[in-house]
C-alpha cells in the first residue's frame, strides 16, 4: 500500500520567454514510513515537484499528471479541498526557517491557528497539545517560546518549531524541503536526529528534498536522483552509494568533499619565515543595549586575540559555526575593518594603522573572494571591466590592448568562455560569476588570497570544480591562501592547517589530518562528529558527540568559558583560555575534559 | 517604550527650535516688510509703525522677544496686518477647520486607498486589479486644485446637489467637496503602494508555510498577510498626514472653506511675519509628532522594532 504516488507529473512555467519544463513526467511512491530523499542540484526540479503535488506552484506554474494520497487525487484540487489536507496529513517544512515563520505572530499563535483549523481545538486544549510538541523536538523552556516571536529564537530552535508546527495534526507524510541547509553543521546534526527519531516513533513517511550527500547518507531508505526535470536515478540508499550506475550519480559522489577524505593536502613542510603574522588581534563591536533612558553599550567581542601565521604556497583553513567571527577575522586581516587590537604584519610590516593610500600599496598582494558572487560584483559593469579594474590600479603602464589581452588570458585560465567577455553578472550564473571573482581577485598574481565563504553558495559540482581550480592557481602562482567556511569537509579538501574558531577565539589549530582524525578540543571534536559522510554504512556506525545547550550568545560573559566550567565554578568569569602547544604546530585551548562538559 | 517616547520628545525641543530661528531669519533676510508698499509711508509715520511692532530693535533682540512671548506667555505676538487680531486668534479660527477636513481626508485616502490595493492584489490579473489600478492611476493624476474645479462644476452648477462653497460650521454638505478634492490624488497612491506591497507579501515564504498549513484564504489575508503588507504604506501614511493638514490653501480658495491654508499664503504674499511664522512653528510640531506616531506604529506592526 503507497501512501503518495506520483504519476507522470510534469510541471510547467508560463515565462515572457515562453514555458519552462521545470519537471519532466515524473514517477515515484512513498511508502507509509519511510524516509525518501530526492537529491539534486539547484534548478533540477526537486522541490517544484513537491509543491506542485501540494498545490503551492505560483501562480504562473502549471501542473498535469497525477498525485495520489492513500489512493484519492490529490492534483489541482480547489483550494478549500486541499486545506483538508495541508497540514492535516501533509506536513511540510523548508528551508529557511527565519522566513519561513510569519515575523509578526507569536509562536504559540501560529501552531494554534492549524489546530483550531483542522481538529476545531481551541483554548487551552490548543496551548496543552502545542507545548507537547515542542517538549517534543526538545525545545527548552517550551511555555516561554509559545509567547516569543520568531526572531527571538535561533536558527535550530525555528527550525524545530517549524517541525513541531507540521507534526501537530500527526501527518502521515512530511515534506522537507533542505530543512538544514541553512543552519550550522551541529545543529544540523540534532535537526536530522529528531527527523529520524520522528520517523521512527510517529511512523510518519519523509520525503527528503536536498542537495547534500551527506544528509541523504545519514537518512534516506531510497534515493531518486533528479536532473533537469527528470529522474536519472533511483534505488536503496546502499546501492546508489555503493555502486552508482548513473554517471550523473557517480559525478555527483565524486563531487562531494568528504571529511574523511583519503587525498586532502597534507602537512605543509617549508622552512620559510611567514609572509603574514596575525599577533592577537581583537575586533570588537559596540552593541547598543535597550535600558535606561540613553540605553547602553556593551562589547561585542567578535574576534577576541586570535594570533597565527602563514607561508608561501599554503593554505589555512578557518572553520567555525555562525557567529564565531570568522568573516570578521577576514576583514581585519585585510584592515577592511580597523582591528580593536593587535597586529597584523606583511612580510615584516606592520599593517595595523595605516593610511589609507599606503594601505592600497600592499592590496595588490592581498585579495579576497566573497561569498555571495553576483551581489559582490559591480551589476553596471561588464565582468571584463571589473577584472581589469585591479590592472588599472596597479599596471597603469599597460596599453588598452594588453589589458584586454591579460583579462583574455586570465579568463581562460579560470574556465570562462571568451564570448563571455562583455556579457553583465546578471547574464551569468552563480558558478560562472565565482569565477569570474577569483579572476579579479588572481589577475595581479597576488602573494596571499582569502576565501570567505567563497564556495558556499554554489552547487557541489561546481563547487568541486571551483576548488580544484583554487588549488591549481595555488600550485602555478605559489600563493598563500585562507580559506574561510562553515564547512568542514569543504575545508579539509583544500587546507594544509586548520584553525578552529569559537566565538571569536581559536579552540584549536593543527594540520588538516590531525584535526579531523584526532581533534583534542571538545568543541572540534562535536564539530567534527556532526560532519555527514556520504556513505550509509560510515555515518549510520558513527557516533555523536552532542554538547549540551545552544550555542551561546557571544554578550554573555561567561560564554568564552563553555569548555573550562571548572574555572567559571570557582568565579574566574574573566579568565581567558590559554592556547597549549601539544605536539609540535598541534595548538589546543586548554578545557576541561569532555565528560566534565557533557555532565554539562 | 516610554524611555523612547520621552527621548524622542527631548530631541523634538531643539529640532523645533532650530526651525524658529531659521524660519525668523529666512524671513527678514527676505527683501521689504510688511509695511513696505508701493506708495511709501512718510519716514516718521513708518519709524513709529515699526517701533510699536518692534522691528526697530536689532535682529537678536527681535528674536529673543518673539522666543521669550512663545515660551513664556504662548503667545506669538500680534499679526502685522489685521491691526486687531493675534497670532493665536488666526490659529484658533482656522486650524479647527483645516484639522476637520483634513482628517476627513486622511481617513477617506487611507481606507479607500488601502481596500482598493488590497482587492487588485487578493485578484490579481483579473478585471477587478485592472479596475482599481486604473483608478488608482486616474486619482493619482487628479491634484486638489484639478479636483475643486471639477466637483463644483459638476456637483454645484451642473447637478445643483452640494453648495459650492462655505464652512457652515463643518455641516456635511460643505464637507463633501473639500473632502474628496484633497484625499483623491492620496487615495491613489495609497491604493498603488499597498497592492504592491500586497502582492510582494503574498509570494513570501511565511505565506507559502501558511499555505502548506492548510489555512483558509481568510485566515492568510487577514492574520499573515496584512500587518507586513501595511508597514511601508504606514510610512507614506505619515508624510500625507502632514501635506493634507498644510497643503489645503487650494481647498480654502476655491470652496471658501476659511481654513489655516489660506491664511497661511495670504501672510506670505503680505510679509506678515508674525503669523507665518506661527503657523510654519505649528505646522513644524506636528510634523515631529506625526513622525514620533509613525514610529510607534511601526513597532505595532513589526515586532523586530523595540524601542
Amino acid at each position: 500500500m503507497t501512501l503518495f504516488s506520483v504519476e507522470n507529473l510534469s510541471v510547467e512555467f508560463a515565462t515572457p520567454d515562453g514555458t519552462i519544463k521545470a519537471v519532466n513526467s515524473i514517477s515515484f511512491d512513498i511508502h507509509p514510513g519511510e524516509c525518501l530523499g530526492i537529491v539534486g542540484e539547484s534548478g533540477s526540479g526537486k522541490s517544484q515537484t513537491f509543491m506542485a503535488a501540494m498545490g503551492l506552484l505560483p501562480p504562473n506554474g502549471r501542473a498535469s499528471g497525477s498525485v495520489r494520497l492513500n489512493g484519492s487525487e490529490i492534483l489541482n484540487l480547489a483550494i478549500p479541498d486541499l486545506n483538508q489536507i495541508r497540514g492535516s496529513d501533509v506536513g511540510m517544512i523548508f528551508q529557511d526557517p527565519l522566513t519561513a515563520l510569519t515575523p509578526h505572530l507569536r509562536v504559540g499563535e501560529q501552531m494554534r491557528e492549524v489546530l483550531q483549523v483542522h481538529e476545531g481545538i481551541t483554548g487551552r486544549a490548543a496551548r496543552q497539545r502545542c507545548l507537547d510538541w515542542l517538549d517534543r523536538v526538545r525545545i527548552d523552556e517550551a511555555e516561554r517560546r509559545l509567547d516569543q516571536f520568531p526572531h527571538e529564537l535561533s536558527g535550530g530552535m525555528r527550525q524545530r518549531v517549524m517541525i513541531a508546527m507540521s507534526m501537530l495534526c500527526s501527518p502521515r507524510l512530511l515534506i522537507a524541503d533542505e530543512p538544514t541547509t541553512a543552519l550550522d553543521v551541529t545543529v544540523q546534526a540534532d535537526i536530522l536526529d529528531l527527523m529520524a527519531g520522528l520517523q521512527k516513533e510517529q511512523g510518519t513517511a519523509i520525503a527528503l528534498i536536498t542537495h547534500d550527500m551527506g544528509v541523504v547518507a545519514r537518512m534516506c531508505d531510497r534515493i531518486e536522483v533528479m536532473r533537469q526535470g527528470g529522474f536519472v536515478e533511483s534505488g536503496s540508499a546502499r546501492g546508489i552509494f555503493r555502486t552508482p550506475k548513473h554517471a550523473y550519480t557517480r559525478s555527483l559522489l565524486e563531487a562531494m568533499p568528504r571529511i574523511d577524505a583519503p587525498d586532502a593536502p597534507q602537512v605543509f613542510e617549508t622552512l620559510a619565515q611567514p609572509i603574514l603574522r596575525v599577533d592577537d588581534v581583537k575586533v570588537h563591536f559596540q552593541m547598543k543595549i535597550r535600558g535606561g533612558l540613553f540605553g547602553r553599550k556593551v562589547p561585542l567581542k567578535a574576534v577576541d586575540g586570535v594570533s597565527f601565521d602563514i607561508r608561501h604556497g599554503e593554505t589555512l583553513g578557518v572553520v567555525g559555526e555562525s557567529g564565531c567571527g570568522k568573516s570578521t577575522l577576514a576583514r581585519a586581516v585585510l584592515q577592511l575593518i580597523e582591528p580593536t587590537g593587535g597586529g597584523v604584519s606583511w612580510l615584516g610590516q606592520p599593517l595595523v594603522g595605516l593610511k589609507r593610500a599606503e594601505l592600497n600599496k600592499y592590496r595588490k598582494n592581498l585579495q579576497i573572494v566573497f561569498q555571495d558572487p553576483l551581489a559582490s560584483l559591480d551589476p553596471r559593469m561588464t565582468i571584463a571591466a571589473s577584472m581589469a579594474e585591479p590592472l588599472m590600479t596597479y599596471r597603469p603602464d599597460l596599453t588598452r590592448r594588453e589589458r584586454k589581452g591579460q583579462v583574455a588570458e586570465m579568463m581562460e585560465r579560470v574556465g570562462l568562455e571568451r564570448q563571455l567577455f562583455n556579457r553583465y553578472p546578471h547574464e551569468l550564473s552563480g558558478g560562472q560569476n565565482q569565477r569570474v571573482g577569483i579572476a579579479r581577485a588572481m589577475i595581479n598574481k597576488p602573494k596571499l588570497i582569502i576565501c570567505d565563504e567563497a564556495v558556499s553558495a554554489l552547487d557541489v559540482s561546481i563547487q568541486a570544480q571551483i576548488i580544484r581550480l583554487l588549488r591549481e592557481l595555488q600550485a602555478e602562482f605559489g600563493l598563500a591562501m585562507i580559506f574561510i567556511s562553515h564547512d568542514l569537509s569543504v575545508v579539509r579538501a583544500i587546507s594544509n592547517r586548520i584553525m578552529v574558531l569559537y566565538l571569536g577565539r581559536v579552540v584549536e589549530l593543527g594540520d588538516g589530518e590531525t584535526i579531523c582524525s584526532q581533534p583534542l578540543h571538545p568543541y572540534t571534536q562535536s564539530l567534527i562528529s556532526a560532519v555527514p559522510i556520504p556513505d550509509p554504512d560510515i555515518e549510520r556506525s558513527r557516533g555523536r558527540i552532542k554538547l549540551p545547550g545552544e550555542l551561546p550568545s557571544p554578550l554573555d560573559p561567561s560564554a568564552a568559558l563553555r569548555f573550562l566550567p571548572s574555572r567559571l565554578a570557582v568565579g574566574e568569569v574573566g579568565y581567558v583560555p590559554k592556547l597549549i602547544e601539544t605536539k609540535p604546530n598541534h595548538y589546543v585551548a586548554e578545557h576541561d575534559s569532555l565528560e566534565v562538559i557533557l555532565a554539562g | 517604550m516610554i524611555a523612547y517616547i520621552i527621548r524622542r520628545l527631548l530631541i523634538a525641543i531643539p529640532t523645533i527650535l532650530v526651525l524658529i530661528v531659521a524660519s525668523f531669519f529666512l524671513m527678514h533676510f527676505a527683501p521689504g516688510g510688511p509695511f513696505t508698499s508701493e506708495r511709501p509711508l512718510p519716514p516718521q509715520v513708518l519709524a513709529n509703525i515699526e517701533a510699536r511692532y518692534g522691528l526697530d530693535q536689532p535682529l537678536w533682540k527681535q528674536l529673543y522677544d518673539y522666543l521669550f512671548n512663545i515660551i513664556v506667555h504662548f503667545d506669538f505676538g500680534p499679526s502685522f496686518k489685521f491691526k486687531d487680531r493675534d497670532v493665536n486668534d488666526i490659529i484658533a479660527q482656522g486650524f479647527p477647520i483645516s484639522f476637520t477636513y483634513g482628517s476627513l481626508s486622511f481617513l477617506a485616502a487611507t481606507s479607500v486607498g488601502v481596500s482598493l490595493g488590497i482587492a487588485a492584489a487578493i485578484r490579481h490579473n483579473t478585471w477587478i486589479d485592472y479596475f482599481a489600478v486604473g483608478l488608482g492611476i486616474a486619482a493619482q493624476a487628479l491634484p486638489n486644485f484639478i479636483m475643486g474645479p471639477i466637483l463644483i462644476l459638476t456637483f454645484t452648477l451642473w447637478l445643483g446637489l452640494l453648495p459650492g462653497g462655505g464652512w457652515n460650521g463643518g455641516q456635511w454638505q460643505y464637507l463633501i467637496m473639500p473632502v474628496i478634492a484633497l484625499s483623491t490624488s492620496y487615495m491613489g497612491s495609497i491604493a498603488r503602494i499597498t497592492r504592491s506591497s500586497m502582492l510582494e507579501v503574498m509570494s513570501s515564504n511565511f505565506i507559502r508555510t501558511a499555505r502548506a498549513k492548510g489555512l483558509p484564504t481568510r485566515i492568510l489575508i487577514w492574520r499573515h498577510a496584512l500587518k507586513p503588507t501595511l508597514l511601508p504604506v504606514v510610512s507614506y501614511l505619515g508624510p500625507v498626514f502632514v501635506y493634507v493638514l498644510t497643503g489645503s490653501v487650494f481647498v480654502d480658495m476655491y470652496f471658501s472653506t476659511g481654513g489655516l491654508g489660506q491664511a497661511y499664503v495670504g501672510s506670505a504674499l503680505s510679509r506678515d511675519y508674525a503669523v507665518l511664522l506661527g503657523v510654519t512653528i505649528l505646522y513644524g510640531t506636528l510634523t515631529v509628532v506625526v513622525n514620533l506616531l509613525t514610529d510607534l506604529a511601526y513597532a505595532w506592526f513589526d515586532p523586530k522594532i523595540r524601542y
